[in-house]
Formats: structure tokens, C-alpha cells, sequence
């Protein structure tokens, strides 16, 4: 059995560590990097361990695989305020914070079916402005339709 | 400063922008039909991807009587569009012959997109189901006119408030104003889409959802009807058994203040009752006359003539 100061998950030399993943959420961040666990990263989960500030949370470490900071807009969005720490030899080298960006452009497709953006074979992107951060809550710019944390990640799901 | 802007939605406009366009209107409506040619080489584009005639024809007018001239797209099937031909190139070319461009698309954001593509400004006529600023510039400015201002009034806003771009741009308006109370009446399959109801409910606004007018009659000073469309009904029984609580009737208008004012964007159907024109609260036709003023000073501020 664990004691209470043994740290539930081991130490990795290089890698990802993603801490502070809203509770529930591990598996679907793990979707949406496309692992799947055949990829041989070294990989360890847990999920709903207790945490001070959140009250349960998920922890996702992947050994050999560092996380680029173009995925952090991504990942914001389905564990918004997760932490994502960079390891290399044992070291924490770099911590980002996953804070969705103020702006989404391209990444999600608005799901108004009569919002221009959805019209074909017209030059234009989709585009929201974030207007809640945690959970995130997104407003078409062009339509003012709302997407709510549940459409967000279905959506960035069904693409993964 | 409305010059040189794109007109998309109420929400962009404020208070002080609502008010210009207000002052600007009572002095073109002073003024009488003698108008200076202050857009004299100006030139107004006007496309309406959607049919519209009154809000196509009061554009129209409203640019000739301040001696500007309009070109017109014309009907969609006739034109390139029938072709196969985009929406931004549409506008792009329209852009090049123009000076300002007024639209009216099926498509939400279609005037947005449209704004992104021109250099001049954009008005938009409608779009979706959402924005149809100008109309309530004149909604405003009729409340205004026939009440001595907006600020303080009791405001019920009835019909179709989910799919209906007249009431929705009417409510996004209001939120500019401080405005004593909105009643929504509606039924509970038209009620407010969440996202307006959060924006109500952002800015502040005393607001209450009602499904019967009856009971809230007596304490409004304004109310605003709209069309309620058969066609948004899954089954049209239902638009039956509802249709009824909608209309306005000199008998459901008995408690109603003595100074009451009925206002409606026109076009009604069965709505309001004929024999309610000839009361003294029904002011709608009068309203849809300010349609071409305040169209009027609209293009005035944006063109700076």
C-alpha cells in the first residue's frame, strides 16, 4: 500500500508532465494528443486524485514525448488551466499554463449550420472570441452562436 | 462617430451613436423632402440576397432624396450569383462600383464577411436571424418620437423572439438604454434564445419571459408585436392553439395605460387586429414612415454628407 508522501506517480527523465486536469478529463486530452499507448511512450494516468486547489484532478506523464507549445491553445480548451511542464533530465524546464487563447480561429467549425462561415466555397475562417475562460465558453464572431465546454470537446474529439 | 463605419449589429452601436443618429434624423425629418444634395456622386449598392421590399425600397428612397443614385443587384436567380459566383467577390466587385454597400443575406455573419471584404462601409439590411440593426434605429427612434424618449419605460416585446431579427436587434438596442423593465411575451417554443437572455442579463436589464400578454398589459408603455411564423411550428396544431394569445385586439387591449404605444416592423399578418389601426395607441404605420428618415440620417453620418 502507498503511504500518504509517496508521490503517486514515479519521476520521469524526459518528457511531459500535464498536472491540474480538470477532474474526468485525462482521457479525452490523451484523444485529442492521438496517443493511443501503441506509440511506446512511457505513459502513466491517474485520474481523480485529490488536489487543494481543484478538489480532484487528473495527471497525465508521457516519457519521451515533449508537448509543443502550438498544442497548449488545444489542450486549454478541453483541461483549461491545466499545467504543462516540460522535463528534461529530471529537471522542470519549462511550465506553461493552459489558458485558452482569446481568440480561436480555424480550429473549430461553428455549429450554427447558417452561420457564413459554414457557407462553401467562401474565402473565410472560423472565428470565436473566448468569453469565459474556465470552463471555456466560445462566441462566433461572425454569428454570435455559443459554444459551451461539452460542443468544444466533442468537436476537437471527433477531429482527433 | 458613425462616420466612416460598418453598420453589422446593434450591440455595436451606443448610446451616444444612437442618440446621433436620432438628432441627425429629426433634422432631416425638419428639413421636409427639400434635402440638400448632400450625397450628390455618391453612389449606394444595395444587395439583397433575401426578397425585402420595404427595407430594399426605403434604402432606395432614402439615398435619392439626399440626391445620391443606387445601383441594385437585382434578384439573385438573374444575377452572377446564379453563376455560381461567391459571396466575397460579389461584394468586392459591388465594393469597387460603390460607395457604401447594404445587404440582406439568409446566411448569419454574411454582412460581417461582407465588411471584411470592402473597403467602404457596410450596412447591413439583415442577416440570419439575429441582426437587422437599422430597424431598430427606427424602432428606437419611434419610441422615442411617439414617448419623449426610452429611458424608464415599461417595454414588452412580443411574437417570435427566438428566429425573429426585428425583436432580437430591438433587445440587443434596448440593453444601450436604461429602460425601466422588458417583457418578453412569448410562446415558451419562440422564447429568447440563451445567448440574447445572457445579454439581457449582462447588461443589467430588468427583464421578465411571459407566455400571456393579458397579464402584463397594464403596465406596459411600449408594446412591440411581431409575426409569429407558422412555419416554426413542427406542428402546425400547435401554431393553432398558441396563435390566439398573440394577436392584439381592441379586448385584450381594455387594461391597457391610456398612452400605450403599439408599434410592429411590418409586415403583420393576423397579429393585430384591424380595428386596433384606428386606435390612438396603433402607431406603426407612422412608424414604418420614419423608415426613410432615419435611413436617411443614417447615410448622412456614414458618408459624411
Amino acid at each position: 500500500m502507498r503511504s500518504g508522501k509517496e508521490p503517486i506517480l514515479r519521476k520521469i527523465k524526459d518528457g511531459t508532465i500535464i498536472d491540474h486536469i480538470p477532474a474526468g478529463q485525462a482521457l479525452n486530452l490523451l484523444r485529442l494528443m492521438a496517443i493511443t499507448g501503441r506509440e511506446g511512450f512511457t505513459l502513466a494516468l491517474v485520474m481523480n486524485v485529490e488536489s487543494r486547489k481543484l478538489g480532484r484532478k487528473d495527471i497525465i506523464k508521457v516519457e519521451g514525448l515533449e508537448l509543443k507549445p502550438e498544442d497548449t491553445d488545444k489542450i486549454a480548451l478541453i483541461a483549461p488551466m491545466a499545467t504543462i511542464n516540460v522535463v528534461r533530465n529530471y529537471e522542470v524546464v519549462e511550465k506553461r499554463k493552459a489558458v485558452p487563447p482569446k481568440v480561436v480561429e480555424g480550429a473549430l467549425k461553428c455549429r450554427n449550420p447558417n452561420c457564413i462561415t459554414n457557407k462553401p466555397n467562401e474565402p473565410i475562417k472560423s472565428k470565436f472570441r473566448t468569453i469565459s475562460y474556465n470552463p471555456p465558453k466560445l462566441v462566433c464572431e461572425y454569428c454570435g452562436h455559443v459554444m459551451t465546454h461539452e460542443d468544444i470537446v466533442k468537436q476537437l474529439l471527433s477531429e482527433a | 462617430m458613425l462616420r466612416g463605419r460598418d453598420v453589422l449589429t446593434a450591440l455595436d452601436l451606443s448610446r451616444e451613436d444612437f442618440e446621433e443618429i436620432f438628432a441627425a434624423a429629426d433634422e432631416v425629418i425638419a428639413r421636409g423632402r427639400s434635402q440638400l444634395n448632400l450625397m450628390r456622386g455618391k453612389i449606394m449598392a444595395t444587395a439583397f440576397f433575401e426578397p425585402s421590399t420595404r427595407t430594399r425600397l426605403s434604402f432606395q428612397t432614402a439615398m435619392m432624396r439626399l440626391g445620391g443614385e443606387v445601383i441594385d443587384l437585382g434578384e439573385v436567380e438573374k444575377s452572377s450569383i446564379a453563376k455560381g459566383e461567391n459571396l466575397s467577390d460579389t461584394v468586392r466587385m459591388l465594393d469597387a462600383y460603390s460607395d457604401v454597400i447594404v445587404i440582406r443575406h439568409r446566411l448569419e455573419g454574411a454582412a460581417k464577411l461582407a465588411a471584411e471584404v470592402a473597403e467602404n462601409p457596410v450596412i447591413n439590411a439583415g442577416d440570419g436571424s439575429r441582426n437587422h440593426p437599422t430597424q431598430a434605429m427606427i424602432d428606437l427612434y419611434a419610441i422615442r418620437r411617439f414617448r419623449g424618449g426610452i429611458d424608464g419605460l415599461t417595454i414588452g416585446v412580443m411574437g417570435d423572439l427566438k428566429y425573429g431579427r426585428a425583436t432580437n436587434s430591438l433587445i440587443m438596442a434596448l440593453t444601450k438604454f436604461e429602460v425601466e423593465k422588458i417583457y418578453l411575451i412569448s410562446p415558451p417554443q419562440l422564447k429568447l434564445r440563451q445567448e440574447t437572455r445572457e445579454l439581457l442579463a449582462d447588461s443589467g436589464v430588468e427583464f421578465e419571459e411571459v407566455e400571456n400578454l393579458e397579464k402584463v398589459i397594464s403596465e406596459l408603455d411600449v408594446l412591440y408585436a411581431s409575426r409569429i411564423q407558422k412555419e416554426r411550428f413542427p406542428d402546425p396544431s400547435e401554431y393553432e392553439l398558441v396563435k390566439g394569445s398573440y394577436v392584439i385586439t381592441p379586448e385584450n387591449l381594455r387594461n391597457a395605460k391610456e398612452d400605450l404605444v403599439i408599434l410592429h416592423p411590418l409586415p403583420r399578418v393576423d397579429e393585430i387586429d384591424f380595428r386596433v389601426d384606428s386606435l390612438p395607441c396603433a402607431k406603426y404605420f407612422e412608424q414604418a414612415k420614419l423608415g426613410v428618415p432615419v435611413r436617411m440620417a443614417l447615410l448622412k453620418l456614414i458618408l459624411g454628407g
